[in-house]
């Protein structure tokens, strides 16, 4: 990378300007010529040119397929793979042997409960990861659907039970009962570390030394978190993390499953097949050690080197600066949003423990068309439920209308969403 | 500004003021249709007259559509004007006229939609542009459709 400056050490707030010219999408126009507002990075983040370069030259100079072959061209694409893999394990504070690649965290998430499900029919050693009748499995209500539909699942194939942290009224978890929700039934707790719609940052702390005390495993749900602060899976403690790799401006294609090594090594596959097996015989095999066990197949080798540049672009810039920016966006946008007549934050209103998404809604005006007036001046926001359906329920709404911000976003972005909020309450003639 | 083309005056007006809202009986069968990306909802009845001499077929006469849904003013409104259309046609000519729609909202925009036939319909060929909200504009429809299929097997059966 450049030495450019992203506003000089240790400043705050960022030089956005600086930042900006390395994502080329930012500067063009949409809908008849109006300068984009890019605020949906909370469903994906647009990427730098660094990554983009990086991913380019990995296919124009070192492209083969990684841990087969042993020619020239093969070794430098191993080479740069393990390499990307030991750049994103620094990037959380792990060991690169318990970062395991998948298609996202989606797959991620998939790829615990599916091991689980298969040691459910397995030998009693992996007792710790087989859960049946009588077992529960402790969600919260304000779960993405990839956090929640995935243990539903297991909970089915099992006979396990699902139980679920209730969301107050302010949006954050009500831990009220958490000595009685996680108990000595409980075998697995996964939860958000940050949620998609209300922005919460919820404490990991207490449920993990709760989890501890019955020996539940912690599964964290990092999607929201490592793209927009900085995140030590030495300091969360928690068992499993995962993430996606094109919420952080990496490629899409790829995320993240970090486990702890001695919970990897002992658990068994979800997908198997090439390279991921120790031994194979036509009646039986064994299987590789982790992360290749997790591996099946040719892995994403040009996406783990864009999403390795990701992770340099921002440590460059310093994951402590971008949340701080973040901050300072999200508060100004719970200000100047929170205070339009006729519009309602769902989520925490102070910016307290609270990351950079910000769903409301406006009153009289569905999110459909709310987020039709703001496309149409430019404001790319996302309506919907935001793969959170069970949430709007408890909220009692149907849907929500969330701006979310990166470190590319500025002040002036702000404005355009307030300025585009009010166009859309004067079209449908609900404010003046 | 596009945003005219799209919430045609029209729209807007069944949107406010919806038409043959509220469900109602008698009815030969409900539908109930969600629109998984945004949870917008729609339940609708339809009643069907046979045709004199025959039993429910394409014949049969649509003596009435009532629904109840939450959803943005297009699925609102589209369903609205779906009721002024399909009421008093027989089931062959809605099934036509739901062609006709549903041709014109995959148009991109670019259909030429015969105003003999869809009526107030046409109004959504601005939608039709917005590829993410055509499924809004279909929703009421597409219960129309379920509703009359189960009222005809029914009687099938």
């Amino acid at each position: 990378m450049t030495d450019r400056e992203f506003g000089g050490p240790g400043t705050v707030p960022l030089d956005t300007k600086a930042i900006r010219e390395d994502f080329t999408i930012l500067s063009r126009t949409v809908r008849d010529g109006r300068p984009m507002v890019y605020l949906d990075s909370g469903a994906t983040s647009q990427k730098p040119r660094q990554v983009l370069d990086a991913e380019r030259e990995f296919y124009e100079r070192h492209n083969a397929a990684v841990h087969r072959g042993a020619h020239q061209l093969a070794e430098e694409a191993t080479d740069a793979y393990e390499s990307a893999r030991e750049t994103i394990a620094r990037f959380i504070g792990a060991d690169a042997g318990e970062v395991v690649f998948t298609k996202n965290a989606t797959e991620a998430i998939n790829l615990v409960t599916y091991a689980m499900s298969n040691a459910a029919t397995a030998e009693e050693g992996l007792r710790r990861f087989q859960v049946g009748p009588g077992d529960e499995i402790v969600v919260t209500e304000m779960e993405h659907h990839a956090n929640l539909v995935p243990w539903q699942q297991l909970c089915q194939r099992t006979g396990a039970t699902l139980r679920w942290f209730p969301v107050t009224e302010q949006g954050r978890l009500d831990l009220s009962d958490l000595g009685g929700l996680v108990n000595e039934r409980t075998r697995v707790v996964a939860f958000a570390h940050q949620s998609n719609v209300l922005g919460t940052v919820n404490p990991v702390a207490p449920i993990v030394a709760r989890a501890r005390e019955v020996g539940a495993l912690v599964v964290l749900d990092a999607c929201q978190s490592v793209p927009h602060m900085p995140v030590d899976v030495t300091d969360l403690d928690v068992d499993f993390l995962a993430f996606s790799g094109h919420k952080m401006l990496g490629p899409n294609g790829i995320g993240v499953l970090w486990g702890r090594r001695e919970l990897l090594e002992a658990m068994p596959p979800f997908i198997s097949g090439g390279s991921m097996i120790g031994v194979v015989h036509m009646e039986h095999s064994t299987w590789a050690d982790p992360p290749q066990r997790f591996e099946a197949g040719v892995p994403m080798a040009p996406q783990a080197v864009g999403l390795a540049a990701a992770c340099d672009y921002l440590t460059e810039v310093g994951m402590d600066r971008v949340a701080a920016h973040e901050h300072e966006l999200v508060e100004y946008a719970l200000k100047r949003v929170g205070e339009l007549e006729g519009v309602r934050i769902v989520g925490p209103t102070e910016a307290v423990d609270r990351g950079g998404a910000v769903s409301f809604v406006v009153d009289d005006i569905h999110p459909h068309d709310v987020g039709q007036v703001l496309d149409d001046r430019g404001v790319e926001v996302r309506v919907g439920h935001h793969c959170a359906w069970p949430l709007h329920r408890k909220l009692g709404i149907v849907a929500t209308t969330r701006a979310s911000f990166y470190l590319y976003n500025t002040l002036e972005d702000v404005d355009a969403l307030v300025e585009a909020i009010r166009d859309a309450q004067k079209f449908f003639g609900t404010r003046p | 500004m596009q945003l005219d083309a799209m919430y045609q005056e029209i729209i807007l007006d069944h949107y406010r003021n919806p038409h043959h809202k509220g469900l109602r009986d008698p009815h030969d069968a409900e539908a109930h249709h969600i629109n998984p990306t945004c949870g917008d909802e729609v339940t609708l009845r339809v009643a069907l007259t046979p045709a004199e001499g025959s039993a429910l077929d394409e014949k049969a006469v649509v003596s009435d559509v009532s629904y109840e849904g939450m959803g943005c003013s297009i699925s609102q409104a589209s369903t609205s004007v779906l009721t002024d259309l399909l009421i008093g046609q027989t089931v062959a000519e809605g099934m036509a006229t739901l062609d006709a729609f549903t041709e014109m909202m995959q148009s991109r925009g670019k259909g030429e939609p015969d105003e003999d036939v869809l009526e107030d319909a046409v109004a959504f060929v601005g939608v039709s542009k917005y590829p993410a909200r055509i499924k809004c504009a279909l929703l009421g429809w597409m219960a129309w459709k379920d509703a009359v299929s189960q009222s005809l097997e029914k009687e099938g059966a």
